[in-house]
């Protein structure tokens, strides 16, 4: 039995953390949902060792314990997968595993077989069959996710802490990822889930506990309150519904205004499809359906073999994402992170980066009206949360950096946006906020092209969809036929 | 719609993008000073400055040396060839790259210089002749990096090979001595009654214009993207590419107009001198709190690392401390220098 009893963490400024108490039984899958922000992170960093809470206490088996480091937690039975893996690239999988743990001879040389063997025990313990021998960069995100939990689990693990895991998973990883858990669960194994999607939640946990601002509003068994009164739980007031209603379809354009006639690249077949004038545009498929490397080549990031693509009837050559967004095509990368934001830049420099060379004033400077007039401007428009533009980017919560790269991609004016997951990794509010954003776009007679691997989503906001299944296009839904059970069964092979 | 200006219009007279804290602007000024990380050299050259001032001034004999207007320009002067080194380097550093080359252009610009005034190109000229070498080396290292994406440590290594060895060639390996009335770059202008070297003039001018480019003019912003995050300034429509020849042009021409100022200061071309000018450069910039990483950085440190390089080889030259041992207390300087600069900035975490 893991208890943390009236947690409280502060941070200059604010308090992170305020009297929570928690407990986790052997065998018990403990949901852990709020809205971004709401401390959930900073809680299992407490637990594991990262932070030090200010008052309150971690018992195990009713003894306090006080670990101050991610060693001292591993110690404890405390391990936690993190939503980016700490796996190193280069290392096969049971490499991983043992990585800073490997075992040894007499001589102090590594025993190779030996820690091959483990691991492929563990995995197959799991249920779970991959390659070993390759590099875990080449394995696949759910692949990589079973490392991270043989990792964790190979040492005395009594207690695991999943953070949003199921991010970047297709449905059926998914259910595979449940069956670990199940599994782990049987060894007397207790989790703490953290997750976005509630459905999940539903499905996988016993109980669940809503935190709020740093505060614990619930826990109870996960039978006894609906997703509705969880979601009104966790932004403390109603959300009726999270996508918007759609248009009907007579009203749609059925201009073009992209036509990729033909577009191919190393590991896809030919491509063929057309984005119209105000509609959104769904991709789906599963991981490895190479979708996001499809845009990649059309925008002129990646190379493609053949590629000919009209804008407005004209014939038009992309050779780099810079040509791509001069002719109106803009691609919003789907990590945030590694792709999107300026880390060591303020909001407003993150809004205004691609529209700097229209902001001259004299001399060819930067005008510093005209930025803070234009930042000022998205701010407002992506209602951005933030008392000030010029904070830097990194003070903000996933679901407002998410606004601010949104503002960046929207100031340059593009006909046709691809944004790639929108919405991962970011809170129910922002979430419907994004939603209507994109709504509002298509409306001004913008092409959206929204790729996601959240399926209620692409049913929920796409007017048509298509559906794609290792680099070729299998279905073009539309109407009454996008529903999930119609996309799964082309993105799973079905013709 | 396509009117870039229209958000102009468009933005609200009071929108939720609220003004600056006002409450006391002279102590959030101070903070904000503070919390920079050149903040620590800037520091370290007050105290050094007081430092060796108390001992060599009010030591012994009661003649001031140190704090006088005289050794103070003097030292400028010494830095000046490092210090526009460093503006160069700050450029590339700034985009995550590095330039070992600069070192070795100085010599082969300061060789190729003299040896045309030597053959009869009038002084200008020559000059001129010594920036476009200037900025062909830099054209070399940033097409190598930009275009083929190879480590730039790499590719500048070679350039510095390169660059010394047609240094040699060219002379034959011997020093080219020019007339020494083409020494006037080196000397003092009269400004406003006091005598200011040249050199620092020069010096003063490249960190205005590097200061201009990377702080007002929209490819100085690109040139922090591409150091803070390259993918998402690709996908952000960044020319990467054109960005990084840019500063390895910009370190080219530097490198140049340091090679002018070094034949002017020796009154010949050098093929074997200005060895490991490089180091210095990166010290500079490095005590001026940029990040070797790139993406975070400002030149105004870049200025402060050089004085403060300069200052310390002054001091302990004043301070009659050996010139082995200055090699160490330097070394040791910009190790402790950075180190509080990272312990500063993860105690704030």
């Amino acid at each position: 039995m893991l208890e943390m009893k009236h947690i409280t963490k502060r941070f200059p400024g604010v308090v992170a953390l305020s009297d929570i108490s928690l407990s986790l039984g052997n065998g018990e899958v403990h949901a852990l949902v709020g809205e971004n922000g709401a401390g959930k992170s900073t809680l299992m960093k407490v637990l594991n060792g990262v932070y030090q809470a200010d008052e309150g206490q971690i018992f195990i088996d009713g003894k306090p314990e006080r670990p101050r480091n991610t060693r001292e937690a591993q110690r404890l039975g405390i391990s936690i997968i993190f939503q980016e893996f700490s796996l190193v690239p280069y290392l096969n999988a049971y490499e991983n595993i043992f990585l800073g743990r490997e075992l040894l001879t007499g001589l102090g040389t590594v025993r190779y077989s030996a820690m091959r063997g483990k691991a492929r025990a563990a995995l197959e313990a799991m249920n779970v069959l991959l390659p070993l021998d390759k590099p875990v960069a080449e394995l696949t995100v759910a692949e990589q996710q079973f490392v991270e939990i043989a990792k964790a689990t190979i040492f005395e693990c009594s207690y695991l802490v999943l953070d949003e895991p199921t991010a970047t998973l297709t449905p059926l990883e998914v259910k595979k990822l449940f069956e670990v858990i199940r599994r782990l669960q049987s060894r007397g194994v207790g989790c703490f889930y953290i997750s976005h999607h509630l459905e999940e939640i539903y499905e996988i946990a016993d109980t669940v506990s809503v935190l709020r601002d740093g505060r614990h509003v619930f826990t109870g068994p996960i039978g006894a309150c609906s997703q509705n009164e969880l979601i009104s739980r966790m932004v403390g007031r109603e959300v009726t519904q999270a996508f918007p209603p759609k248009r009907p379809a007579e009203t749609m354009s059925k201009e073009i205004i992209l036509d990729v006639r033909a577009l191919k690249f190393e590991e896809s077949e030919m491509l063929a499809f057309q984005v119209r004038k105000g509609e959104i545009l769904g991709i789906a498929g599963l991981v490895g359906a190479k979708r996001s490397e499809s845009f990649l080549a059309l925008i002129g990031r990646n190379h493609a073999t053949h590629k000919e693509v009209y804008l407005n009837g004209k014939p038009c050559g992309i050779s780099s994402p810079a040509a791509a967004l001069k002719q109106g095509i803009g691609y919003l990368p789907e990590d945030r992170k590694k792709s999107g934001l300026f880390l060591p830049f303020s909001i407003r420099a993150n809004i205004v980066i691609s529209k700097l060379d229209t902001l001259k004033g004299m001399f060819g400077f930067v005008s510093a009206r005209k930025e803070s007039d234009l930042s000022a401007y998205y701010v407002e428009r992506m209602r951005i949360r933030t008392t000030t533009d010029r904070k830097m980017i990194s003070e903000l919560s996933g679901g407002n950096q998410q606004k601010a790269i949104i503002a960046r991609w929207l100031a340059t004016k593009c006909q046709v946006l691809i944004f790639d997951e929108p919405t991962r990794g970011i809170d129910v509010g922002a979430k419907a906020e994004i939603y209507l954003m994109l709504q509002e776009l298509a409306g001004e007679g913008l092409g959206i092209v929204v790729i996601s691997s959240d399926l209620p989503e692409v049913v929920g906001i796409a007017d048509r969809v298509l559906v794609m299944r290792y680099g070729s296009i299998r279905a073009e839904l539309a109407g009454d036929d996008i529903n999930s059970e119609k996309i799964m069964y082309y993105a799973a092979g079905g013709e | 719609m396509s009117n870039p200006d229209k958000h102009t219009q468009e933005a609200p007279a009071s929108g939720s993008v609220s003004k600056e804290p006002s409450a006391h602007p002279f102590m959030e000024m101070a903070k904000v000073v503070v919390a920079r990380p050149e903040f620590v050299s800037f520091l370290a050259l007050i105290l050094l400055t007081l430092f060796t001032a108390c001992y060599v001034d009010f030591g012994h004999d009661g003649a001031a040396r140190f704090l006088t207007l005289d050794n103070l320009t003097n030292i400028t002067r010494q830095v000046a060839v490092a210090a526009i080194l460093a503006v160069g380097m700050t450029f590339v550093i700034l985009t995550g790259g590095i330039d070992l080359s600069v070192g070795a252009v100085v010599a082969l610009t300061s060789t190729l210089m003299a040896g045309a005034i030597i053959g009869g190109v009038p002084f200008w000229g020559a000059c001129g002749i010594a920036l476009l070498v200037g900025v062909a080396c830099g054209v070399f290292s940033g097409f190598f990096v930009a275009r083929f994406a190879l480590p730039a440590i790499i590719v500048t290594l070679a350039m510095m090979e390169i660059a010394r060895g047609l240094g040699l060639l060219y002379s034959g390996g011997n020093p080219l001595p020019i007339s020494f009335e083409y020494g006037f770059l080196a000397r003092n202008l009269s400004v406003g009654g006091f005598p200011v070297p040249i050199p620092t003039l020069i010096m003063l001018a490249m960190f205005l214009i590097g200061y201009i480019v990377l702080n007002r003019l929209p490819i100085g912003r690109y040139i922090y993207a591409l150091g803070g995050n390259e993918e998402a300034a690709i996908l952000s429509g960044i020319r990467t590419r054109h960005i990084k020849m840019f500063v390895y042009v910009v370190s080219g021409f530097m490198a140049a107009v340091a090679g002018i100022i070094q034949t002017a200061r020796v009154t010949s071309g050098q093929p074997n001198s200005a060895i490991g000018f490089e180091l210095d450069a990166i010290a500079a910039v490095v005590l001026g709190g940029t990040s070797i990483a790139g993406g975070r950085g400002h030149i105004v440190g870049t200025l402060i690392g050089a004085l403060l390089l300069g200052v310390l080889n002054n001091a302990l030259n004043m301070l009659e401390i050996s010139p082995y041992a200055q090699r160490v207390v330097k070394g040791g300087v910009i190790l402790i220098a950075v180190l509080i600069g990272v312990l500063r900035k993860t105690g704030k975490k």
